[in-house]
């Protein structure tokens, strides 16, 4: 491309201004991006908050991600825990607060790259299962950062299935503490964050023994390390539990405990207790031990899951505006590689996604804040929706994210892979989220459970959640589409989504069914149904995430330009899943092979009009160049400059490379007898 | 492999704890005590080396990489005996250690792009090299960054005032004995990737540095001293490296989904979690249907892959010998069946590799399991060596060719040729779609058929739309991208076709009973799964009733 003219470029310098082949493309914007980006926030008065905290965390030096990509895992963690100290000075200066409204922008300000995260999980827990007294005794410790916290759950041999959990707490009522011990080496705690060299503290989970019996899994809050030299306490064992994909900067830990004994305080009690001649007492649901998870699960969708997407479609919409490639009509200029219809194909569908997924976590999130004041309340009743929303969304939406990162990553071609782009360490962090807070087939397991149960209830007319109700009114039918415009009507692919969840559930509800009738073990029959579960649990927040899509581009009716571009990533977003997923929509005949053809015409023609606002749409996600920390990515589309400037900072180029004296230089003077 | 395994020099440390300096280190080592036993064992056959080095590096890249499979192999190829003599022994004795900088910044798959310019001055008998915009500068040279001190440059030739192309050129970038850079060449590293960690991809740039007439490459084309321009015979020869490369790397997918496999199956044979029958201990997460779900499918695949593998191996020694031959008939098919199986195998590893790491819960994740490693030492193959998607569309363009050539009642050979059969049908009222193939879901021949069908209807339905947009619009150019996806989607349903009827046929040349059953439930478990993924494209074509794909899916679930 000529970019530059012969000779008139100074390596390793960035030019000033914007690259003309991305200025051009803000110029035809269909709307207003900075309107687009304070609906996206929720409203102008957020953008002003957020702006103002990215920009006081990214002009102080002390968080600046600068040489991030040629740190060692060790030097990762120290900056880590630099910056996690030094947020708490800048808190105090800047009069943010733990429940202001900054608070919820300076994880994204800081791209999750900080200690301690695991710290805030462990003070959410004590305030969520702990008793007034517990919580006013440790959280004011904690907030003060007298200790610092880790939540010790997963163990070597078990994560998702908490009841298979080893460790145990054994009360002794003769000196009134629990005694805790990780009986074999899978009991071993593993995984948790801050933990590897962090902690003071941690919740661990046990199962609880009072006179021999077992009580199940319950919380406990352990002190592993010294408060005057950090040493570990008796019993205690501890360490980094070594090389991960991405995540350099949290110490995941292991921990052994042999007969460490804990006061009968540390239980955290608010829905249960051990009382002192070892009575056990219960109020409350079971299943309210996992409310922390399931937050947990809802609110990590939005900073760890979205977020990264979005990230990912700004860097690679921004690249393919600026890369030019091949000749698309003879005797022109080479064309943007933006202007293929395959690699609109790959990007487009994915920040389609990024929009709908975004919304459907904003509605999630208001969801899951009313039931937890409901449960604060000690009313359960929207706790199986709500765990059942909770595991099948995150299962949906990590796995749809994770893999739409990856394609955002492969089409940037060779320069998707070096770690500069960015790309690779969005990809590696994303991809831990389809594993942690439960893996993803075991929690679309838990919401078709869920489904299932409802649809048996729904179809001998009990009455379901809201949100189930459509499982009653399975019937079979046709989709009324006559031509390709048809399939641009809401409506029309809604109740397509609609219809083939409500078939997948209720076919592999007959099918659970007809296999228990014929003899077979009712959990023999669930394994074999297992694979079409998963495929139901997916297609109901897949149809879902489309209704709730669709509902929001109606309630925009008063922002014209927004709807109207809106309106489009909304058919995009639908017509790419019922294109993607033909089988099943076809399959009963609900669509036909002729209406398949005009899904895919419709899906095809959106392409070319959404990519004219590709450019617009990304910038709406208004992030800075510095936390995409990207040399693809950046506004201003400098792509080549940025990234021979950055590969030239490299420690690679810095310093003297040993392996020339040692063992090449021998080698090109053949005198390389013996190492 | 012995001698490497018993070998204490070759003891690998474990490179999870090791940084970037230190793999890269690691690496040299062992690349510098592996060219040293290769001469003192004699090996010297490019297929032994190839299994010495792979053993002694375990499928990781290494720095020589470059030298050992681009440099060696296009100074044999492309040099003239005199640059034979010059070149060629000081490289294998490794006075000489080169690299291939083809890729610039701004320019990969598409070649005629590359920006890099070498202009001929019969004044000196020189040509000058330069890299006139930041886009020029070559980027991602395997050993260019630290190790090489020749590499051979792709450039814009220009002689007389006029350009003629690509040609390759031997440019010393480093000072033999010092290993500075030479004045006029700025070379370093391109910094940290994904992975490669043990490679030195670097940069080259280059300013008026200067090279005797007699470095460029000349077997075919040529450069006369007073800078008149000597054509090559046939332009098409240089595909012949690629081809080969492309190749290769269908056999590498196979070996990496392989591994993947392995570490996945065995791990879950031996991890045990939750419960599947109330009271019994827990089980191996290996009897959970979607475990099973996940990984045997991947193994039926990891093995369709390997016979795919062999088979364009095969092909390529058979058809590269009548090329010598001067025969270049069956060099199109071979390109494009290279250019898209390249594609289909290396996604579908890229994907399955990862698959098998999430199988493994939040133990795949860590380092230490093996597979982060595997995954992205093999990603970057979706893009080296031709770009995926670009790929897809060069087989695409020999399949509409061979359509229409079918279509203007021409006939088709090779594995095109069932796009034969659509003229045929085209004298019967009904459309091709409206055929049903009596599929039998038990039996792999018959599900050869179905996939065949399967890729004529897409081929066609393609071809009619680049036709359709042909009618609507000008330019040729603009019909074929508004029809791009389509096309794509059709070369992947040709090489789907073409690796069950590899697959299937290989059955029959296994002559042990026991494993053809087992490598019989496989292939069935291959073809049927392939359907079960794209039951639209089945249903939609009439090839397969709604009654067949539930059995499908259920016969899949049973040969888990």
């Amino acid at each position: 491309m000529a970019l530059l003219e012969t000779g008139k470029y100074v390596p390793g310098s960035v030019p000033s201004g914007v690259n003309p082949d991305i200025a051009s493309e803000r110029q035809t914007a269909s709307f207003s991006v900075e309107k687009l980006t304070a609906w996206l926030d929720g409203g102008a008065e957020h953008t002003r908050i957020r702006r103002a905290v990215v920009e006081a965390i990214e002009c102080d030096p002390v968080f600046s991600r600068e040489n991030q990509y040629f740190q060692s895992q060790n030097e990762r963690y120290e900056a880590a825990v630099r910056k996690a100290v030094h947020l708490q000075k800048k808190m105090r200066e800047m009069g943010w607060t733990e429940n202001g409204p900054e608070h919820k922008y300076i994880h994204r300000a800081l791209a999750g790259d900080v200690a301690f995260l695991l710290h805030r999980i462990f003070m959410r827990s004590i305030s969520t299962l702990g008793s007034d007294k517990q919580v006013a005794k440790w959280i004011p410790l904690a907030t003060q950062y007298q200790l610092i916290g880790s939540y010790a759950q997963t163990e070597l041999g078990h994560g998702t299935y908490l009841q298979g959990l080893e460790t145990t707490a054994v009360f002794d009522i003769t000196t009134q503490e629990f005694i805790l011990n990780t009986p074999k080496i899978s009991a071993m705690k593993w995984w948790p964050g801050d933990m590897g060299r962090s902690a003071t503290h941690t919740v661990v989970f046990a199962q609880l023994y009072v006179h021999g019996k077992c009580y199940g899994v319950h919380p406990f809050i352990v002190q592993i390390r010294s408060l005057q030299d950090h040493s570990l306490c008796p019993g205690v064992t501890a360490g980094d539990i070594g090389p991960k994909m991405n995540f350099e900067h949290t110490d995941n830990g292991f921990l052994m405990l042999q007969n460490v004994r804990v006061p009968k305080e540390n239980m955290l009690n608010k829905f249960c207790e051990v009382q002192p001649d070892g009575t056990y007492v219960r109020w409350g649901s079971q299943k309210i031990n996992y409310f922390t998870m399931t937050t947990v699960r809802v609110s990590v969708l939005s900073d760890e899951v979205v977020v990264p997407l979005m990230k990912a479609c700004t860097i690679a919409v921004r690249y393919a505006a600026v890369r030019r490639q091949s000749k698309l009509r003879p005797g022109e200029e080479e064309a943007k590689i933006l202007d293929y219809q395959t690699q609109q194909e790959k990007l487009l569908p994915q920040l389609a996604a990024a929009y709908a997924f975004h919304l459907i976590t904003d509605y999630l999130q208001k969801l899951f804040d009313r039931g937890y004041r409901e449960i604060q309340r000690k009313n359960f009743d929207t706790l199986p929706e709500l765990h059942a929303f909770s595991s099948g969304f995150k299962a949906l939406i990590s796995q749809y994210c994770t893999s739409a990162v990856d394609i955002c990553l492969r089409a940037c071609g060779g320069h998707g892979y070096s770690l500069l782009s960015g790309l690779p360490s969005l990809y590696t962090r994303i991809l831990a989220s389809c594993i942690y807070e439960g893996e993803n087939t075991v929690l679309l397991l838990q919401t078709a459970r869920f489904l299932v149960k409802c649809f048996m209830a729904a179809s001998t007319g009990q009455p379901v959640p809201p949100s189930v109700t459509y499982l009653a009114a399975v019937k079979p039918g046709k989709c009324p589409a006559k031509n390709k415009l048809d399939f641009l009507s809401p409506d029309i692919y809604t109740e397509a989504y609609r219809h083939t969840a409500a078939r997948l559930v209720s076919s592999t509800a007959a099918k659970l069914q007809d296999l228990i009738q014929s003899g077979v073990k009712k959990h023999d029959a669930w394994n074999q149904c297992t694979v079409q579960l998963a495929q139901a649990a997916k297609a109901h927040c897949h149809y879902i995430t489309v209704k709730n899509f669709a509902e929001t581009v109606e309630k925009l009716k008063t922002q014209a330009g927004i709807q109207k571009i809106m309106k489009h990533l909304c058919d995009l977003f639908a017509l790419h899943g019922i294109f993607s997923n033909a089988g099943v929509f076809l399959h009963d005949g609900y669509l036909s092979g002729a209406q398949m053809d005009m899904v895919t015409a419709s899906y095809l023609d959106l392409l070319p009009v959404i990519r004219k606002d590709a450019v617009p749409l990304v910038d709406a996600f208004d992030f800075t160049d510095k936390s995409l920390n990207s040399a693809l990515g950046s506004y201003d589309g400098h792509v080549y400059q940025r990234l021979y400037e950055w590969a030239q900072n490299s420690p690679t180029n810095k310093q003297m490379s040993p392996a020339y004296e040692r063992y090449l230089k021998p080698l090109l003077h053949n005198k390389l007898s013996k190492l | 492999e012995a001698l490497v395994i018993n070998d204490p020099d070759f003891q690998h440390e474990d490179l999870n704890f090791l940084s970037r300096s230190q793999r890269y280190e690691q690496a040299i080592r062992k690349s510098s005590m592996m060219v040293m036993k290769l001469r003192e064992y004699g090996i010297a056959d490019p297929e032994e080396i190839y299994w010495f080095k792979s053993s002694v590096h375990r499928g990781r890249p290494e720095p020589l990489d470059l030298h050992l499979g681009m440099f060696l192999p296009t100074l044999l190829t492309q040099a003239t005996p005199e640059q034979q003599d010059r070149f060629f022994m000081p490289a294998w004795n490794l006075e000489i250690i080169g690299t291939y900088a083809q890729t610039e910044m701004g320019h990969g798959t598409h070649l005629r792009g590359l920006e890099t310019t070498a202009t001929y001055d019969p004044a000196t008998q020189e040509f000058i090299l330069n890299s006139p915009t930041v886009t020029s500068i070559k980027w991602w040279p395997g050993g260019l960054g630290k190790t090489s001190n020749h590499a051979i440059v792709l450039a814009q030739l220009y002689t007389q005032g006029q350009c003629k192309g690509l040609h390759a050129f031997v440019v010393p970038i480093r000072q033999l004995g010092t290993h500075q850079p030479l004045p006029g060449i700025t070379v370093g590293d391109i910094g940290p990737k994904f992975g490669y960690d043990e490679m030195d991809n670097g940069y080259l740039k280059m300013d008026n540095f200067r090279i005797p007439r007699e470095n460029m490459l000349m077997k075919y084309a040529q450069v006369e001293p007073d800078g008149t321009y000597v054509k090559p015979v046939s332009d098409k020869l240089t595909y012949g490296t690629m081809v080969f490369i492309r190749s290769l790397i269908v056999g590498d997918s196979a070996r990496s989904l392989s591994r993947a496999c392995t570490i996945a199956i065995r791990y879950s044979a031996v991890r045990h979690q939750s419960e599947l029958k109330p009271g019994e201990p827990e089980p191996q997460i290996l009897d959970y249907q979607t475990q099973q779900y996940k990984l045997f499918p991947l193994l039926a695949t990891a093995y369709a892959f390997h016979f795919v593998g062999a088979y364009i191996k095969d092909t390529y020694h058979r058809i590269s010998g009548d090329i010598s031959e001067g025969d270049l008939t069956e060099l199109p098919e071979l390109h494009a069946l290279t250019a898209g199986l390249k594609a289909f195998t290396s996604w579908t590893a890229n994907a399955g590799i990862e698959e098998c790491r999430m199988a493994c819960g939040g133990h795949g994740y860590s380092r230490c399991s093996g597979i982060p490693d595997i995954y992205v030492t093999f990603t970057p193959s979706c893009t080296y060596e031709g770009e995926n998607t670009v790929m897809m569309l060069q087989t695409a363009r020999f399949l509409v060719k061979s359509y229409t050539q079918v279509s203007s009642g021409q006939q088709v050979t090779g594995m095109v040729s069932y796009l034969n059969d659509l003229s045929r049908q085209r004298i019967q009222p009904q459309h091709v779609a409206a055929r049903t193939v009596a599929v039998w879901i038990s039996d792999p021949a018959s599900l050869v058929e179905a996939y065949k069908a399967r890729a004529a209807r897409l081929v066609e339905a393609a071809a009619k739309n680049l036709q359709a947009e042909l009618n609507h619009r000008k330019s040729k150019e603009d019909a074929w991208n508004r029809t791009s996806v389509d096309l794509v989607r059709a070369s992947e349903a040709h090489c789907h076709y073409v690796i069950v009827k590899l697959f299937t046929a290989k059955l029959s040349e296994v002559s042990d009973a026991a494993v053809r059953a087992v490598l019989t439930e496989l292939c069935l478990l291959y073809a049927l799964y392939g359907i079960s993924k794209n039951t639209g494209d089945f249903l939609q074509a009439g090839i397969l009733t709604d009654a067949q794909v539930t059995q499908v899916n259920q016969r899949v679930k049973e040969l888990l």
